[in-house]
């Protein structure tokens, strides 16, 4: 029961740890929460659909539909947390000035809002549709005498759940001054991240080379499978032993989101904030 | 406003593309069967600092995840079905991996040589 409650966790968190930082980047968005309740829910049925085509999926692109899927997915939401965070470039200040003065960017609201509910959306379903597999991997393996590691699943579910929370309620305490500046650090680093997992798919499908396999090996120093590293994997796409590949499409999209980031930030309609710059 | 980077960026990874194309020639492949929650054979063996392909056929009802930390790979493989994973090249050495979800039983080695 516990070994499943540990695989079903460590699928999970991941999923928890993204949406517990979009909450929280996306705190002052009016209508956020339906948004957010409906990303997961959406994420929740297409983990199912996609665990009941696994093998579908698997078999297209003569084997290696999976990592193009995985690929695919990850690209998409690395493109939308891509766009969240200039969005937040040109609108962070003002949300922040004044988390309830923003009636006048509500149409714009909406498109920061259904963005949010595919980054979450995709999220839930990439790690979700792995967790039922193995769930019912479980259930159909011992028909009657799978209760206690369905025990076990669900307890790994409400784990991985509370450390999301608690990473939200944890950033909410960030005073405001600092907060949009908090959200979109750790966004960056999020795509950053999902784009090195995307370039590990396609390197495993054979679709680029992986350049240097592995560029290093720290799985001494700080194991992938510890929970520190396991938080860093979820938080800023740490790997003990990554691919050269991975380490260009990191780096690519840190420097392509930052220098976005920061163009916005310097053309955006704030002048008032020049005093501050140089 | 600052000068983007991107495209120098786009030039060096396209130079590096272009750089290791040369090593794209024909796989080896090798097979792995998954029965009763183990892999079969347990240990593989496979050439140095060459690219490999991996061809798992799982013949159990249920599905299962071949995940490998040693290899940086991970791949579901639903019941009944087969799939294929590329690795390396490797240097010399050995390689663990293990069925995630029955994690006690299915486990195994790739030997590179």
């Amino acid at each position: 029961m516990f070994a499943t409650a540990v695989i079903v966790f460590r699928e999970v968190l991941e999923a928890a740890l993204i949406v517990g930082i979009v909450a929280a980047a996306t705190r002052a968005v009016p209508g956020r929460n339906h948004w957010l309740a409906a990303g997961i829910a959406a994420g929740l049925a297409g983990a199912g659909l996609v665990a009941l085509g696994t093998d579908r999926i698997a078999e297209m692109a003569s084997g290696v539909g999976q990592e193009l899927f995985n690929a695919a997915v990850l690209g998409i939401a690395v493109v939308m947390l891509a766009w969240h965070n200039l969005w937040m470039s040109s609108h962070g200040a003002e949300l922040a000035a004044d988390a309830r003065n923003v009636s006048n960017a509500i149409s714009d609201g909406r498109r920061a809002c259904s963005v949010l509910l595919i980054i979450v959306g995709l999220a839930v379903l990439r790690e979700g549709s792995e967790t039922v597999l193995f769930l019912y991997g479980i259930a159909a393996a011992d028909g009657g005498g799978s209760w206690p590691m369905l025990t076990g699943g669900l307890a790994g579910i409400a784990a991985g759940v509370a450390v999301g929370y608690a990473l939200y309620a944890g950033l909410l305490r960030i005073p405001l001054r600092w907060f949009f500046t908090a959200t979109g650090v750790l966004v960056l680093f999020l795509a950053a991240g999902m784009a090195s997992q995307a370039a590990r798919f396609l390197i495993q499908a054979d679709i680029l080379p992986g350049l240097a396999t592995p560029l290093w090996d720290t799985s001494a120093l700080l194991p992938q499978t510890s929970i520190a590293g396991v938080l860093l994997h979820s938080l800023v796409g740490y790997e003990a032993r990554p691919a050269g590949m991975q380490i260009v499409f990191y780096v690519i999209v840190l420097i392509a989101i930052g220098a976005g980031m920061r163009w916005v930030d310097s053309r955006g309609p704030r002048p008032a904030r020049q005093g501050a710059a140089s | 406003m600052p000068r983007v980077a991107p495209p120098a960026a786009v030039l060096a990874f396209a130079a590096l593309l272009a750089a290791s194309l040369p090593a794209a020639a024909a796989d080896d492949e090798f097979r792995l069967v998954i029965q009763d929650h183990k892999f079969q054979p347990a240990e593989v063996v496979v050439p140095a600092e060459r690219k490999v392909k991996l061809v798992v056929e799982n013949r159990d009802p249920t599905p299962e995840e071949f995940e490998s930390h040693a290899l940086n790979r991970e791949k579901v493989v639903a019941g009944k079905a087969t799939v294929t994973i590329f690795i390396g090249p490797l240097k010399p050495g050995r390689y663990p991996f293990v069925g995630e979800y029955n994690e006690k039983t299915a486990q195994g080695v790739i030997v590179v040589r």
